[in-house]
């Protein structure tokens, strides 16, 4: 790095700004034109490669979302793929229905598709990583032996034609126009929903799953609709797989084809459309560049796949994300703007009194609250304090639904809250943080801010696959937001800056940001002040008293004594998940007990 | 027919449960679930039937020559796939690299040993009806490795040792225990133990490179019944895998006891995550 860079990297302006439309846009126009050039090399076996890459990115762009965006890792999509395949060449041939158009079968192929996709993704919900792997292993395996046995209909062994499409797509390079039309609305789609709340949540599911719960995100559903986009385009993928091929066989789909599917979006990189539409072009390449690679085809994409795990897990995309290795100014400052706190919150709509009544939790034998009694009150700052294992965070994550306590209730105002419901709780406009920041490390500070007005969308998933006007409106909404939280709380000009180049005095900034997101009536701050420098935590405490001026109850946990008693109206000392002493600042400061217990003299 | 689905269900169930084994060996001391496991299940066939049918060894030599080699892999496994990516176990990297190093090891197999099923030399000679050395080899192996697995973790230094990083491993390390080298022991351990499987049910699976998903996944699912790191559970899912597979065989053809073994075993997971035998994981807030 040569001198003059570095001090350019020192002004404010080198930080990264918007990036435009046309810096994100240009390489999916450069791909697409050079695949409309193609047919002029006039050679069809050009043609082949070429239509066989666009199939594969058609299945790839859906599971790209499932593998790439949620990180659950469906290594058996080649199911899918055949499921499509023998379900619009069955119906195509009339082996048990009427012979039906190729157009009507390969419809047909995708909605058996998308009921499939769910099917083989359900297990997600509720098992392991590993368990989910593996079942989609099986389905694979399952899936082959069916075909080879359900003789009457699949031909069995022998096979049977694929599907034909009309002319003129029934040529080399008709059909070809038509995948690559098909590949590019996927391309379009799938892009659609990465940038949306959507593609948003599914990378918070991953890489920060309990802060996807706290905002109100719900896994389960957010999943069964990428589950059924991605299950409807493999199934596409395989009609066309099965047209492309004109005759198909259960040793058509081979374990080692789910794998190139898998593979390509490791290489690709997580998170990326970009990237994994690279890796698919690069693997259905490689084995063509060199006819004795064809034989090492499989054990190519394995030894690939373990450089890259464990080289560059960023795979293409992190090595193509050139902003990112540009220095941050190591000299910043977070200086909140507290004027903004007024558009950004508003006066929160929910009010009355945040209570816990007799609360009693045990882990085992050790009770970690014993019979606790809270009144957290709108507009005030209430500082819960007390040695380490006292219960002050067990305590939030009973408020935030984490927990279920074996006793006692939490009521907001007059209303229960539902135990064991973390999701609910932003919607009753409880916001909170945590002791040790979560965060989408891949995202930018402004899409990790964003995630926490996932709730305020009105669009649904079928709009943001189209970007119909309502979703744009939604999107334009909560980058407006998300731009005035950060001002708020003084990351403003790191908005575009990833996650995880972030100090860790500015992470805790940025959660704050992210809960003020939802109007909060009531704030939960978990130790917002550890690791904070001095100057840090005067501003820290500004922005949380200029927080509960607008109607938001704080409740903090802190260890910090001089920031409580500077700015809380109320302290609650816990200990031993009890009560030892409850009041103002001032009455807390002298108390007795306290100040041995805890404080110290 | 009852006797022969006795005698086939508790071989394969006795193959399954020492894939199972393997796996639960090598996640005891590193949190790690590897796709090498039904790998070096196949393996074990395909490495005894070259030593002693091509080669023409000795069949002990051939089984500790294939036990070595196995175990060996097992090390090799856990070089490459396992140490560099367990500083972020959350991330779930291990998944693909032992998903990598499996598939390398398939597909050398498939390049350089074969790609049809190979026969696996009868070793005792011993073959009458269902009282054939290819259907109680493999449930005398089982008994045997559970009967050595029971005698190393209750009897010996090292096999306390196990248990201590199995349960504990920042108090085992705070101890002094030598975790690195426990880890690579479990994974040679481990490694011999998935070879014996393939060794053992060579008669009945043959040397063939394609065993291994197969081995993975029928060995996996008493494991995820019984409840990971769980021994007995493992053992006991095992059989109950092999009778329930081997009757579906014999009563519904060879295809369907697939999706009948496929579909009871999402059921009960989706039922009981945590397995049968197992225990709920806890919150992590």
């Amino acid at each position: 790095m040569s001198a003059t860079e570095h001090s350019s990297a020192v002004t404010i302006t080198s930080l990264p700004s918007t990036p435009s439309v046309l810096s994100q846009l240009w390489p999916f126009l450069a791909l697409l034109s050079l695949a409309l050039a193609l047919p002029l090399s006039g050679n069809d076996y050009w043609a082949l490669i070429a239509t066989r890459a666009a199939i594969y990115w058609v299945l790839v762009s859906g599971l790209n979302l499932i593998v790439g965006f949620a990180g659950q890792l469906a290594i058996g999509y080649v199911a899918l793929l055949a499921i499509g395949a023998y379900t619009s060449s069955v119906l195509a041939a009339g082996n048990v229905l009427p012979p039906v158009p190729a157009f009507l079968a390969l419809g047909a192929a995708g909605v058996v598709g998308a009921v499939f996709g769910v099917v083989v993704g359900l297990p997600a919900l509720r098992l392991r990583t590993f368990y989910f792997a593996m079942t989609t292993l099986g389905f694979a395996t399952i899936v082959t032996q069916i075909a080879l046995a359900w003789q009457d209909v699949t031909g069995g062994g022998i096979g049977i034609a694929g599907p034909q499409l009309p002319a003129p797509l029934n040529t080399a390079w008709g059909f070809y126009f038509f995948c690559l039309a098909v590949a590019a609305v996927c391309t379009w789609i799938t892009g659609n929903i990465a940038r949306s709340r959507f593609g948003r949540a599914l990378v918070a599911v991953r890489d920060a799953e309990v802060a996807a719960e706290a905002s109100g995100i719900s896994k389960p559903r957010l999943l069964v609709a990428v589950f059924i986009l991605a299950g409807a385009l493999s199934a596409i993928a395989g009609g066309l797989f099965a047209s492309l091929q004109s005759y198909i066989t259960p040793d058509a789909f081979t374990f080692d084809l789910s794998l190139l599917f898998f593979i390509a979006v490791l290489i690709g990189g997580r998170g990326s459309i970009l990237g994994p539409l690279l890796g698919t072009i690069v693997l259905t390449l490689l084995p063509e560049l060199a006819a004795p690679l064809a034989a090492w085809s499989t054990f190519l994409y394995a030894a690939l796949l373990l450089v890259i795990v464990l080289a560059i897990p960023g795979g293409i995309a992190a090595l193509l994300d050139v902003r990112s290795r540009r220095p941050l100014p190591d000299k910043r400052a977070i200086l909140p703007k507290l004027a903004a706190l007024e558009a950004l919150i508003g006066r929160p709509k929910v009010s009355g009194v945040l209570s816990l009544r007799g609360v009693v939790l045990s882990f085992g034998g050790v009770r970690a609250i014993d019979g606790l009694d809270l009144d957290v009150r709108p507009a005030e700052v209430h500082g819960l304090i007390g040695p380490n294992g006292s219960g002050k965070t067990t305590t939030l994550n009973v408020i935030s639904g984490f927990y279920t306590p074996d006793e006692g209730t939490v009521t907001l105002g007059q209303e229960a809250l539902p135990a064991g419901v973390p999701e609910s709780r932003i919607r009753r406009g409880i916001a909170r943080t945590y002791q040790t920041p979560r965060l989408i490390g891949e995202a930018s500070v402004l899409q990790n801010v964003m995630v926490g007005a996932t709730v305020d969308g009105r669009a649904s998933f079928l709009e943001a696959l189209l970007s119909l006007p309502r979703h744009r409106r939604d999107e334009a909404l909560m980058e407006k937001r998300a731009e005035l939280a950060l001002a708020a709380v003084g990351l403003g000009a790191l908005a575009h800056v990833r996650a995880d180049r972030l100090q860790h005095s500015e992470l805790r900034f940025m959660e704050i940001a992210r809960a003020l997101m939802a109007h909060p009536a009531f704030l939960l701050l978990d130790e917002p002040a550890a690791g904070l420098s001095t100057g840090e935590i005067k501003r820290l405490g500004e922005l949380v008293r200029a927080i509960s001026r607008q109607g938001t109850g704080v409740l903090l946990v802190e260890h910090h004594a001089d920031l409580i008693f500077d700015i809380c109206d109320q302290v609650t000392v816990l200990n031993l998940g009890r009560i030892l002493a409850g009041g103002t600042p001032a009455e807390i400061r002298v108390h007795r007990e306290v100040v041995s217990a805890y404080l110290g003299s | 027919m009852l006797a022969s689905i006795l005698a086939s269900g508790l071989a394969v169930g006795a193959v399954y449960a020492l894939i199972g084994i393997s796996y639960n060996t090598m996640f005891s001391t590193s949190r790690v679930m590897s796709f090498t496991a039904g790998q070096v299940g196949m393996l074990g066939g395909v490495l005894g039937s070259l030593f002693i049918l091509r080669l023409g060894l000795p069949p002990l030599l051939g089984l500790v020559l294939t036990l070595a080699s196995c175990a060996l892999l097992g090390v090799v496994t856990e070089f490459v796939a396992v140490r560099p990516v367990l500083k972020s176990l959350d991330q779930h990297l291990y998944v693909l690299s032992t998903l990598a190093v499996a598939l390398l090891v398939q597909n050398l197999t498939a390049l350089e040993w074969s790609t049809e099923p190979q026969p696996f030399p009868a070793l005792l000679r011993f073959d009458e009806g269902i009282w054939d050395e290819k259907y109680w080899l493999p449930i005398l192996a089982c008994a045997a490795t559970v009967c050595g697995l029971e005698f190393l973790y209750r009897r010996t230094l090292v096999g306390r040792a196990f248990v201590a990083i199995a349960q504990d491993n920042f108090a085992a390390r705070a101890l002094g225990l030598p975790e690195r080298n426990l880890r690579i022991a479990s994974y040679a351990l481990a490694g011999a133990i998935g070879g014996l499987a393939g060794f053992a049910g060579g008669q009945l699976l043959l040397a063939f490179f394609a065993n291994g998903p197969l081995l993975n996944f029928y060995g996996f699912v008493p494991v995820a019944l019984g409840g990971l790191g769980n021994n007995r559970g493992t053992v006991i899912g095992g059989i109950g895998l092999g009778l329930f597979q081997q009757a579906a065989n014999f009563l519904v053809g060879g295809i369907f006891s697939s999706v009948a073994v496929f579909a009871l075993f999402i059921v009960i997971l989706l039922a009981a995550p945590q397995g049968l035998f197992g225990a709920q994981a806890a919150r992590r807030v």
